[in-house]
């Protein structure tokens, strides 16, 4: 399944050499839309020359589509593709500046890279300037880092924010793409220098255009209908993955581990225990919080979980091994790292550091400290908590 | 072996293979395609060489390339040597890989040079103010419907028109 990290598959340099691969389709697709040429790319800001537009949506929905529809048919795992982190106002601030750096410098920084490699002085010059710039940003951020690190959400689509789901979104941004590129084909009629401007090398006939829109409209319709998976179907399409891990019960936390982990302080741990509210009441572990099994497959409780810190830690607490692992199940598809469950859940928590004492004081066995693992031999258990820090987020611009 | 200068293609389908190259960048790599890292990291790059003692001071250099890392030992720097490699194969190819300078009809090079220059200035501050460019921000969290990106993207746009009247001397023909 989709999305596969070459650089594990590959090892650092096979990786790397995909990287390359991957950038020189980059860099041909915006050689061939002319974005090597700043007069083309500045043309957009006089309503002459809509290309930008035009390329930048047809890319971004194509792209869209192709990510959404395979997710629905199950063959990528919308959660592990990284998205870049939000940070709403900084993001706005940057891109007004950067919208005055492209009308004065004609590029932005992809295109003055593709330009300067078919030798144009002006795109090499502007790629040093962008050099220079983020080497400025760096030295003068000192005085407004508060203000960059505002407004931070982990990951936050366009469609959690309306509220709509992923394949209404998906539709509504296609209808909308075409619309502006209705838009900017009658703006650049009315603007164009008439007859001075070089056509494309593509005539198309408008009943081209009209079959092209027709294709991504009723792709984007299919993948609407179909819908992303829930946790249920997702885990039937991913069971070959993780499966290995449940049979071989390497999710399986002893009970003196989850102490171990307790009482680290760089690990950020979220107990979930779903046990019946009584029993929750009666005792339960301090930090700990109480979750039903259907919590597991509701977006607004697994999202923070997902979105944990890398050394963030999930143990999930049940009085049977079908709840548990129900619910891990369920987590994994979501992409929640790092979830264990806390083996027999708490059936023999007391029993464990009943008689145990520390210099001469009983153990508060709702928060054990961590001097309680000196009681035990070193070998009383087998750590399974291996912190996987994979980054999803931050991708490549970072 | 001179290559007679073709036009550029129809944006539509440059657009297609943009974004089926964007889908493969995300089914390979999990993330996107991006350039203003790598730029950043050259940046930071040549400061060690020259200055190394001033990369681990600064928070956004140090996290690149403090002490014994080195700032190009990323996967981003690699998309950028692709890109650039890319650029230059397709424009020669299609005739168009020749030293020129292009400027609007009003300026001189020496302008033109001077403006690029300042232009990238301005972009490179604001891609960092931004966390990323308009291919890794605008283009890649466009894609997979990130909110932060759908309202970076449209203020390049604003930024962009906001100004455009007053530079206009740069880019179109007087009247």
């Amino acid at each position: 399944m989709l999305p596969i990290d070459v650089i594990a598959v590959l090892g650092k340099f096979g990786g790397y050499a995909v990287f390359v691969l991957i950038g020189i389709g980059f860099g041909v697709s915006l050689e061939l839309a002319g974005f090597g040429d700043s007069r083309r790319l500045a043309a957009q800001f006089y309503l002459k020359d809509m290309t930008v537009l035009k390329t930048m949506f047809t890319g971004i929905i194509v792209a869209a589509i192709l990510i959404f529809l395979a997710s629905a048919l199950g063959y990528l795992d919308f959660s592990q593709i990284s998205v870049t982190q939000t940070f709403l106002w900084p993001g706005i601030v940057g891109g007004l500046i950067m919208g005055v750096g492209f009308i004065v410098g004609g590029y932005c920084p992809g295109t003055s890279l593709v330009s300067a490699a078919s030798f144009k002085i002006d795109g090499l010059f502007f790629l040093i300037g962008t050099v220079l710039g983020a080497g400025l940003f760096g030295e003068s951020l000192p005085a407004f880092e508060d203000f960059w690190n505002s407004s931070f959400t982990e990951r936050y689509l366009v469609s959690d924010w309306l509220g709509w789901s992923i394949g209404a979104t998906l539709f509504a941004v296609v209808v909308m793409a075409l619309a502006m590129f209705y838009g900017a084909e009658k703006t650049e009629e009315f603007f164009r220098n008439k007859g001075k401007d070089k056509p494309w090398s593509w005539k198309i006939s408008k009943r081209s255009y009209l079959a092209g829109s027709m294709v991504l409209l009723v792709t984007a319709a299919m993948v609407w209908i179909i819908g992303q998976p829930d946790p249920v179907r997702k885990w039937s399409l991913m069971e070959g993955k993780y499966a290995g891990q449940l049979a071989a019960r390497d999710v399986f936390i002893h009970p003196l581990e989850y102490v171990k982990t307790y009482n680290e302080a760089s690990i950020k741990l979220v107990t979930l225990d779903l046990r019946s509210e009584n029993e929750f009441r009666t005792f339960h572990l301090s930090g700990s919080e109480n979750a039903k099994p259907e919590d597991f497959l509701n977006p607004g409780f697994v999202g923070p979980l997902s979105q944990l810190p890398s050394q963030g830690v999930v143990v999930l607490i049940a009085d049977n091994d079908s709840v548990s692992v129900q619910a891990w199940k369920y987590l994994k598809v979501q992409g929640v790292n790092n979830v264990y469950i806390l083996e027999n859940g708490l059936k023999n928590w007391n029993s464990l550091f009943e008689g145990k004492t520390i210099s001469g004081k009983t153990i508060n066995t709702a928060s054990p400290p961590s001097e309680v693992l000196q009681l035990f031999p070193k070998d009383a258990y087998s750590p399974k908590i291996k912190i996987s820090t994979k980054k999803r987020s931050g991708g490549l611009c970072s | 072996m001179k290559i007679k200068t073709k036009p550029y293609k129809n944006p539509y389908f440059a657009g297609t293979i943009l974004g089926v190259v964007l889908f493969g960048a995300y089914a390979l790599t999990h993330s996107g395609l991006g350039a203003s890292g790598a730029i950043s990291r050259i940046h930071v790059a040549l400061t060690k060489l020259l200055w190394p003692s001033h990369v681990d001071i600064i928070s956004t250099f140090a996290l690149m390339g403090a002490g014994d890392h080195n700032p190009l030992d990323h996967a981003s720097v690699f998309l950028l040597i692709g890109t650039f490699a890319g650029g230059m194969i397709s424009a020669l190819l299609n005739g168009r890989l020749k030293f020129e300078i292009f400027k609007g009809p009003q300026i001189s090079n020496w302008q033109r040079l001077i403006f690029a220059l300042i232009g990238g200035l301005i972009m490179g501050y604001g891609a960092r103010f931004a966390r990323g460019c308009t291919s890794g921000q605008a283009l890649s969290g466009g894609a997979v419907l990130s909110l932060g990106s759908w309202a970076f993207m449209f203020s390049v746009f604003i930024g962009g028109y906001a100004v455009a009247y007053f530079v206009r001397r740069l880019w179109v023909e007087s009247n």
